[in-house]
């Protein structure tokens, strides 16, 4: 049955939410989510990629030949990294620089070439944009989500952009944060532990 | 730093999995079996190496010399995918044998962000060229090692009894977790 736009949209963000339902593209859901801001700003920069990359591979899908199309896929989604580089680089560099080596390694998120290689290729201009938009505000909520779960438990406070903040501490005075959290081994632990929790409510 | 320190912080202390998070799909992806994830590390250690010095002589000798440092990200992409295909063309008609054994796993080093994360690495950390090749060879061995023990693991867990909602990929990621915690007391050795 063919879907609507709108259910194209709305399929990334629970259906088949990346990180949680199609186990894809775990390597920044882990590496920068030691933070809200660092998650959001990284689930930004992929669904920017993930937006351009649907398009144009949807867009040039009758002349791609199907032998190569991997490898156009690489280089499309690698022109669209660059462009994002470039832009982080000139507007938000703070941010570029705690992201550091995750924005290069959008190319090889699998998340991107899955998309291009499942949808994209198959499907028309305007429901791969829908695709691609949904899918990435998916992946965004997710990596912001584990992103403040992380932060609040791990500094006992979430601060986003310098002015929206929360503290921990104001709720609960004897709270003392766990930094076990913002480290290495607290972001497999979390992530585990927010699947379990996505199984336990999606059955 | 000397070499003897890279090489230890190339295996334990910035293990590329479990302390940079690089190369998580295949990690979990090819972790199932002891096999499998044997044929797994050897495929990375091999075409990591030469990924490794490989990019790191473009970027040095082509990219910086004529201004193109912008095109990094795409050139080294092309370089490792088209290095992944060249290997996989030169094993099976050369060492037929070797091939068998790395099998599937050869092709899905391409989107294996550990081997692009290590080619941005080298050039990021300004390595010379004997150290981006003992680190490429280290980190690779540090895939291995973890991917191996996780394996062991895994193959454990398979004989327990688990909750269903943590069944499969959360119970994996949380003993991830639990190796990740073991590793992360080599912090500060280096």
């Amino acid at each position: 049955m063919p879907k609507t736009l709108v259910q194209e949209f709305t399929k990334g963000l629970w259906e088949e939410l990346p990180p949680f339902r199609l186990v894809l593209g775990l390597c920044p859901v882990l590496g920068v989510t030691t933070s809200m801001e660092n998650g959001l700003g990284m689930g930004i920069a992929t669904t920017f990629v993930l937006f351009g990359s649907n398009f144009l591979v949807s867009l040039l899908r009758s002349i791609i030949p199907q032998k190569v199309r991997i490898a156009c896929f690489i280089i499309i989604i690698a022109s669209f990294v660059t462009i994002v580089e470039l832009l982080m680089q000139a507007y938000t560099y703070p941010l570029y620089l705690k992201l550091g080596v995750f924005i290069p390694l959008i190319v090889v998120n699998c998340i991107v070439l899955g998309r291009a290689e499942a949808f994209a290729y198959k499907n028309k201009v305007l429901y791969s944009m829908a695709d691609g938009l949904g899918i990435g505000i998916g992946y965004t909520l997710a990596l912001g989500a584990l992103g403040a779960v992380r932060e609040l438990l791990g500094n006992g406070s979430v601060t986003v952009w310098g002015d929206l903040s929360y503290n921990l501490s104001s709720a609960f005075p004897s709270f003392q944060p766990f930094s076990f959290m913002v480290q290495a081994p607290g972001a497999f632990i979390c992530l585990g532990l927010m699947l379990c929790f996505i199984n336990a409510i999606g059955d | 730093m000397g070499y003897f320190e890279l090489i230890i912080a190339c295996i334990f202390v910035n293990n590329i999995l479990l302390a940079q998070f690089l190369g998580n799909c295949p990690f979990l992806g090819t972790s199932k079996k002891m096999e499998t994830a044997v044929g797994m590390g050897m495929a990375v250690i091999f075409v990591l190496v030469l990924a490794g010095t490989i990019t790191w002589v473009i970027y040095t000798f082509i990219l910086v010399k004529f201004g193109l440092v912008y095109l990094r990200t795409i050139a080294f992409i092309v370089v490792i995918a088209s290095l992944v295909q060249f290997v996989e063309m030169f094993l099976k008609k050369s060492i037929p044998a070797l091939y068998a054994g790395l099998g599937i796993f050869l092709p899905l080093i391409t989107t294996n962000c550990a081997v692009m994360g290590v080619c941005v690495l080298n050039i990021d950390k300004e390595f010379t060229f004997l150290q981006a090749l003992v680190a490429s060879f280290f980190y690779a061995v540090g895939f291995a090692l973890a991917l191996i023990l996780f394996a062991g693991l895994r193959e454990r867990i398979l004989l327990a009894r688990v909750p269903k909602p943590l069944q499969d990929t959360s119970i994996a990621l949380i003993t991830a977790g639990m190796i990740s915690l073991a590793f992360f007391a080599f912090q500060g050795m280096v």
